[in-house]
């Protein structure tokens, strides 16, 4: 193994502006040879606006980076490729019809007079596999029909055979297996023996502990700390929160009193495509219901074959005081059943559409179908207000708002349609932390005025926070609820992975 | 209405600079003819065609889609127009049956594309030939004479009354222009067709009954194509299976210099309308001065490019 001492990547007084906002207001970040360099930071910390900075997609506005001791300041994603920066995005930028070999050396192509060398293509994706003790990955296959874990480590060969000398991770496990995980680390061991620098964007600290070498930490732009991981030191995740923070983490859940009424949905022996499988459950007027499991275990399934977005197979489903076989979303509005989509760019908001028209889009007041555009924007703006949305005014695109106003957009859709059924699927994902308070003291005021709350996360402490029962699902199956009270975090996670029933 | 994407003024001032930088040019050229008042007339009379057809295609177009059989549509219904005509039926009975003609095609497109979830472009494509075929079956392969009564007052370019101006099928489409614009902008449909074209899935979740919607969306674009080929029938008071071949692409192309994109979510009446003129002027212009053909196809050509391209930079930079 190299030791690490020697600098790879630089980056000092980095600044990014957009119009007039400092996306980035002066970042300062070292990797070192074979370390790997931990990007800590909330959402709109400037994490991604830094790594685009870096790869060449933007050009900062100020500060400088080098590379291996020589200046590095790239005009374009294309060059910073060829200096020896590779990206691994969360969305794998793999093109899925191509083999393993085509996409490991997509650009780079080895050629003999004019055509592809393909007997060199293989023999280079071969070698680079070989190194990350990956032979078993057969060069010819199609990246389509591979797992996501495999995908990744496709990625992995590619940078390597690219020789590349920075290599960074945003968000690398997110959408991994914990098999497929170990195994991703087991390959950043190796890239980290050949003496690779990483950088590695996550916002799990658990796992932060396990592969990282180094972190910094972003806040509002900048570097605010820096340091080496301690593994063994118990209070080290509370300093990383506090620096992202800014100040004190209270996990606090603010709680409104509310009170358990007359059942408004149930589902009865609900079966869906692959998953859920034959799902029980009873919600109460006054309720949030949390839903517990990990990434995959069919609990985003479940709530989209309730609201019909997903086709259900058999059993029942019923709102308020009518049974029927599944129906679709028009029909699940109708009678008062929300949905908030995990997929907030894709399936949550139209982009292209104004703030207002994306509140009012599922119930936009109208008479004899003309909308009412004056009584549209008062219902936007008082949502807003009560949201706290930041927002210009109403006829803004809503593709001109962050995250976690965007979010906001999202769940106003729900409070104008003035739904008795939540579905909530990860509602706080992306967003930041007084904003999450303010989702949780709604969640409260909902559950308050009479309505259900079906509440689906996958961060325990939030469930457990807010919820009045949790059901746990595995693999497909919604176990019993039972009182948030006789629950903790140990035996979510054992209930989750299965690990209480042996 | 300015709100978010959708046709804002700011949006309209590209293809109306295009528009008077055109017309601008040839006044200059040929001050005499090009702007005298049976030249503009004419300009008019001759926008009908395209325009209305525009009219149905931003519909398509802002839901995100594409319809390939207008042209054919257009030729279909100018058929079974002329073919009521011959057999002595009422003129308007005859307009309704050319109208009900394009229609038909435009929800046949709508229900494929809406309940087999087959991509509109392969739909269309479809039906660009059954609807061709079909107007020839029906036509026995060759032009219907017929006798057009008053619909041949429809294109009348210097109109009795006097008073109108305009041949009475320019106010046709100046009030289905008016009226569609609204239903565009300020009804559910039309909200329901911008979601559509923003973002389908979002629309989906939302409670908008996409399939519901496409089928009215290309039924409407049907129906627009039907009335152009009234009209196309007015103007030669000859029923043509071969007519209107391609005319898709000049009025997609009015569409999109009319700041439409064929991505979806974005695009006006408007803009379409401004886009149909600047190419009737172009093309009017043209053989004023004696420009050969295929330079004012050249024309055509890179005008749509460039609209695009100046347009994508725009949204760029803001």
């Amino acid at each position: 193994m190299i030791t690490p001492s020697v600098t790879v990547l630089s980056m000092r007084g980095i600044v990014k502006r957009f119009g007039g906002v400092a996306a980035v207001a002066g970042v300062d970040l070292d990797v070192r040879q074979g370390d790997v360099h931990a990007v800590i930071g909330e959402n709109g910390a400037g994490k991604s606006t830094l790594m685009k900075v870096l790869s060449g997609a933007y050009s900062p506005d100020a500060g400088t980076m080098t590379l291996d001791g020589e200046a590095y300041a790239p005009r374009h994603p294309h060059e910073a490729r060829a200096r020896g920066v590779a990206m691994i995005y969360q969305e794998l930028t793999l093109c899925p019809h191509l083999t393993v070999a085509e996409n490991i050396v997509l650009g780079r192509e080895p050629r003999r007079r004019g055509v592809v060398d393909r007997d060199a293509m293989r023999a280079e994706a071969e070698r680079a596999l070989a190194w990350l003790d990956h032979s078993g990955l057969a060069p010819d296959r199609r990246v389509g029909s591979l797992a996501p874990g495999a995908r990744q480590i496709v990625e992995i060969a590619r940078a390597i055979a690219a020789n590349a000398r920075i290599v960074v991770m945003d968000e690398p496990t997110s959408s991994l297996s914990k098999p497929e995980a170990e195994q991703l680390f087991a390959a950043i061991d190796r890239l980290r023996a050949r003496g690779v620098g990483i950088v590695y964007i996550s916002h799990f600290l658990e796992e932060i502990r396990r592969v990282a070498d180094r972190y910094t930490v972003l806040r509002d732009g900048r570097s605010v700390a820096t340091g080496d991981v301690e593994r063994a030191d118990e209070s080290f995740a509370a300093r990383i929160l506090e620096a992202m923070a800014g100040r004190r983490v209270d996990e606090t859940y603010p709680q409104v009193a509310h009170e358990r009424g007359e059942p408004i949905l149930e589902l009865d022996e609900l079966t869906g495509v692959r998953t859920p499988e034959r799902a029980r459950l009873l919600l109460h007027r006054g309720e949030i219901l949390g839903i517990a499991g990990l990434v995959g275990a069919g609990r985003t399934e479940l709530l989209r074959a309730v609201f019909g977005l997903d086709a259900v197979r058999s059993g029942r489903v019923r709102v308020a005081t009518v049974w029927d076989r599944g129906a679709p979303p028009w029909v699940r509005l109708g009678q008062g059943v929300g949905l908030l989509s995990e997929d907030r760019k894709e399936e949550g908001l139209a982009l292209g559409l104004s703030v207002a028209d994306n509140i009012a889009l599922s119930s936009p007041p109208a008479r004899f179908g003309f909308i009412s555009t004056a009584k549209r924007n008062a219902s936007a703006a008082a949502l807003g207000a009560r949201l706290s949305l930041r927002a210009r005014d109403p006829n803004q695109p809503a593709a001109e708002l962050s995250g976690g106003n965007q979010q906001k957009i999202a769940i106003a859709r729900l409070l104008h349609h003035n739904a008795d059924v939540l579905l909530l699927d990860e509602p706080t994902r992306g967003i930041d932390v007084a904003s999450k308070a303010d989702l949780y003291r709604l969640m409260g005021e909902l559950a308050h005025d009479g309505k259900g709350v079906l509440f689906v996360s996958s961060y325990l402490p939030e469930l457990l926070g807010v919820c009045d029962r949790i059901a746990v699902m595995t693999r497909g199956r919604l176990g019993d609820p039972r009182p948030a009270t006789e629950w903790s975090s140990t035996s979510l996670l054992e209930a989750a992975t299965g690990a209480a029933n042996g | 209405m300015a709100d978010g994407k959708r046709a804002s003024v700011l949006d309209l001032v590209g293809p109306f600079a295009g528009l008077i930088a055109v017309a601008a040019l040839f006044a200059v050229l040929e001050p005499a003819t090009f702007l005298s008042v049976y030249n503009l007339q004419t300009i008019a009379a001759q926008t009908v065609i395209v325009g209305l057809g525009a009219i149905g295609m931003t519909f398509v177009i802002v839901s995100g889609g594409i319809d390939l059989s207008v042209g054919s549509a257009i030729a279909l219904s100018s058929v079974v127009t002329a073919l009521a005509l011959r057999e002595g039926w009422n003129p308007a009975i005859a307009a309704l049956a050319g109208a009900a003609a394009g229609l038909a095609i435009g929800i046949a497109n709508g229900i494929v594309i809406a309940r087999a979830k087959v991509v509109p472009f392969i739909v269309t494509l479809g039906t660009m030939g059954v609807a061709r075929g079909v107007a020839k079956y029906l036509a026995g392969e060759q032009k219907i004479d017929a006798p057009p009564g008053w619909l041949a007052e429809v294109m009348a370019r210097t109109p009795e009354p006097a008073w109108l101006i305009v041949a009475p099928g320019v106010w046709m489409l100046a009030i289905l222009a008016v009226a569609m614009g609204i239903v565009l902008t300020r009804t559910v449909f039309g909200l329901h067709t911008y979601a559509i074209g923003s973002s389908e899935p979002t629309a989906h979740l939302s409670g908008v009954r996409v399939a519901r919607t496409k089928t009215l969306i290309y039924a409407v674009s049907g129906l627009f194509a039907g009335l152009a080929g009234v009209v196309q029938y007015a103007r030669l008071t000859v029923g043509d299976p071969t007519t209107a071949v391609g005319k898709e692409l000049d009025v997609i192309a009015a569409v999109v210099i009319g700041g439409a994109s064929l991505s979806g979510g974005v695009g006006g009446i408007t803009g379409s309308l401004v886009g149909a003129f600047l190419m009737t002027v172009l093309a009017n212009g043209c053989t004023l001065t004696g420009v050969p053909n295929y330079v004012q196809e050249i024309l055509i050509g890179l005008i749509i490019v460039v609209a695009v391209a100046v347009d994508r930079l725009r949204h760029r930079q803001a």
